[in-house]
């Protein structure tokens, strides 16, 4: 129950401050904060509860993206539509994509993954309807209800991340959940206690992929612009892994305090210091929580919780 | 006593290597076998073959009558085949009731409250009521073995296969684990015992089999195939 009050909270925030007199600047870095909440998520589903790391968000992230803009241009296809078309083909590449490299494991599993990331950005470098290598500037459509686009799509975002996080809950603490969690400490044993290996991470992996292909779809909107070099970004991966790293892999609490925190804090640099400093500081909280609390945020609140319980 | 597990001219190789050649041997049902034979000739190769964890060897496993060859290992244990395995494999990130709870849920397909229920009548069975809520993490040798072996009694099998269940265990210890597979054969379970320790495996099996480098070279009750001279020389090398 408690996490539904706060879900409806976080969901009234989310689409109601945008009709505040609040300063734009506010959803435009929220958009981008709240971008990493979705992918962090998405990411922790297979990556955190199933063990599989994969370095591949901006693939699944840029199909989305691509979809969203393909839906536009050739049908004109309102920002739901592009959303849903664009899950669908995040979760379609999830599928294959399991499919050909979930039987690799461990750092083999990892490369596969990057490796898409290249495939997916030379087919869309050479595809001319989505403006190819040089890329496709686009026109905002009419909004209505809120001042500005980026008070709408600050809106949908919120919805998306509240959306992901409940569906991230669920994996969790459903059989799924367990079974994901059985199989990253031991296939093997896994297996030989009835639970279908590769069947379940095909699902995580689908919904990892429709859920990081869905934040996609706002993104060229968010822009007015899309062209592979960005889309495609290796900044996806680390910003999706790093969250969850840095909040903690084991709870769907854990990408979102990692997403906020390591968002936030790469908004303000970015204003204050430099674009390029960012990815200096991602670096350095990596590296710091890796060493020092592998159990990212979460785990430290644990233990600095069970101590003070002894 | 009808046949529960049927084995055919099985073979498995790695590359060139034949871990196992032409191995046919039949199990009956309530049977405690025993499967004995020196490091590297085959025995846990046989065991993978029977459970799913190895796949694409050539001949037949029949389990109650129905050839699993081809069939993925969770389904061999959805069927009734459970195993422990020869260095423990918990799910070290849950308690140990909930290394319990993966197979009821997903074998007996019990909902969280029926599972708990059964999964502590297990643990109280094995004596380790009192570490349900603890990390399977923080458990002893011996504790981790009785885990293996919780776990496999949870997913309900017709066949239980322990392989080296008593591996670096005390004399104490060794007598816990044996009285354990003991009481589950008692339920009817059919067990077949992997062991180097062979006053446990004499102690045990009505009828025993000795691997070496991948084939049968005997087969016979427990008392007669220790002073097999093929079973010393591939024991004694002599």
């Amino acid at each position: 129950m408690k996490f539904w009050i706060g879900a409806a909270l976080a969901l009234a925030i989310g689409v109601g401050l945008p009709l505040l007199p609040v300063n734009e600047y506010v959803f435009y870095a929220g958009y981008v904060v709240l971008t990493y909440v979705v992918l962090a998520t998405a990411w922790n589903i297979l990556g955190g509860y199933a063990g599989y790391v994969n370095f591949g968000p901006p693939a699944f992230f840029g199909i989305g993206a691509y979809a969203a803009v393909v839906l536009f241009k050739w049908l004109g296809a309102p920002l739901g539509v592009q959303i849903a078309g664009a899950a669908f083909m995040g979760g379609a590449m999830g599928f294959g994509v399991g499919l050909l490299t979930l039987r690799l494991r461990g750092i083999f599993f990892a490369i596969a993954t990057v490796a898409i990331i290249f495939i997916m950005e030379t087919l869309m470098v050479n595809w001319r309807y989505v403006g190819g290598a040089t890329g496709l500037q686009l026109l905002r459509p009419q909004v209505e209800l809120y001042a500005s686009y980026t008070r709408m799509l600050f809106a949908v975002i919120a919805v998306m991340a509240v959306a992901s996080v409940a569906i991230a809950r669920y994996v969790q603490e459903s059989w799924i959940g367990r079974g994901l969690r059985a199989l990253r400490d031991s296939e093997e044993a896994a297996e030989g206690c009835g639970v279908p290996t590769l069947r379940l991470k095909l699902v995580a992996c689908t919904l990892s992929g429709a859920l990081m292909g869905a934040a996609g779809a706002p993104m060229p909107m968010y822009l007015s612009f899309i062209e592979p070099a960005s889309t495609f970004n290796l900044a996806y991966t680390i910003g999706s892994l790093g969250s969850a790293i840095i909040g903690g892999m084991s709870h769907w609490a854990g990408p979102i305090v990692g997403a906020i925190l390591l968002g936030s804090l790469q908004q303000i640099i970015t204003v204050t210091i430099s674009n390029e400093m960012n990815v200096l500081v991602v670096g350095v909280l990596l590296v710091v929580f890796v060493v020092a609390a592998p159990e990212g945020i979460l785990g430290l609140f644990r233990k600095v919780l069970g101590r003070t319980s002894k | 006593m009808s046949e529960l597990l049927e084995i055919n001219s099985l073979s498995k190789s790695f590359g060139g290597f034949a871990a196992l050649t032409d191995v046919t041997l039949a199990i009956a049902e309530g049977e405690r076998f025993g499967l004995i034979g020196p490091n590297g000739s085959g025995k846990t190769t046989l065991i993978n073959c029977v459970s799913g964890m190895l796949r694409n060897e050539a001949g037949s496993i029949r389990f109650s009558g129905e050839e699993v060859r081809r069939l993925p290992a969770y389904q061999r244990t959805r069927r009734g085949i459970a195993r422990s395995f020869q260095i423990p494999r918990p799910f070290r990130s849950m308690t140990v009731l909930e290394n319990l709870l993966v197979p009821y849920q997903y074998v007996g397909h019990l909902r969280d409250d029926e599972a708990r229920a059964q999964a502590l009548e297990v643990l109280r069975d094995l004596g380790l009521s009192q570490k349900a809520e603890a990390l399977s993490s923080t458990l002893s040798q011996v504790e981790l073995r009785k885990l293996e072996l919780a776990r496999a009694m949870a997913a309900r099998p017709k066949l239980l296969i322990s392989d080296e269940a008593m591996a670096g265990l005390s004399g104490s210890e060794v007598d816990e684990v044996l009285k354990i597979l003991f009481d589950l054969n008692a339920k009817g379970i059919t067990v077949i015992m992997i062991e180097h320790i062979m006053q446990a495996v004499m102690r045990f099996s009505q009828r025993v089999v000795c691997l070496d480098a991948g084939r049968i070279i005997c087969e016979g009750a427990p008392e007669s195939i220790v002073k097999e001279p093929e079973v010393q020389r591939a024991y004694l090398g002599a």
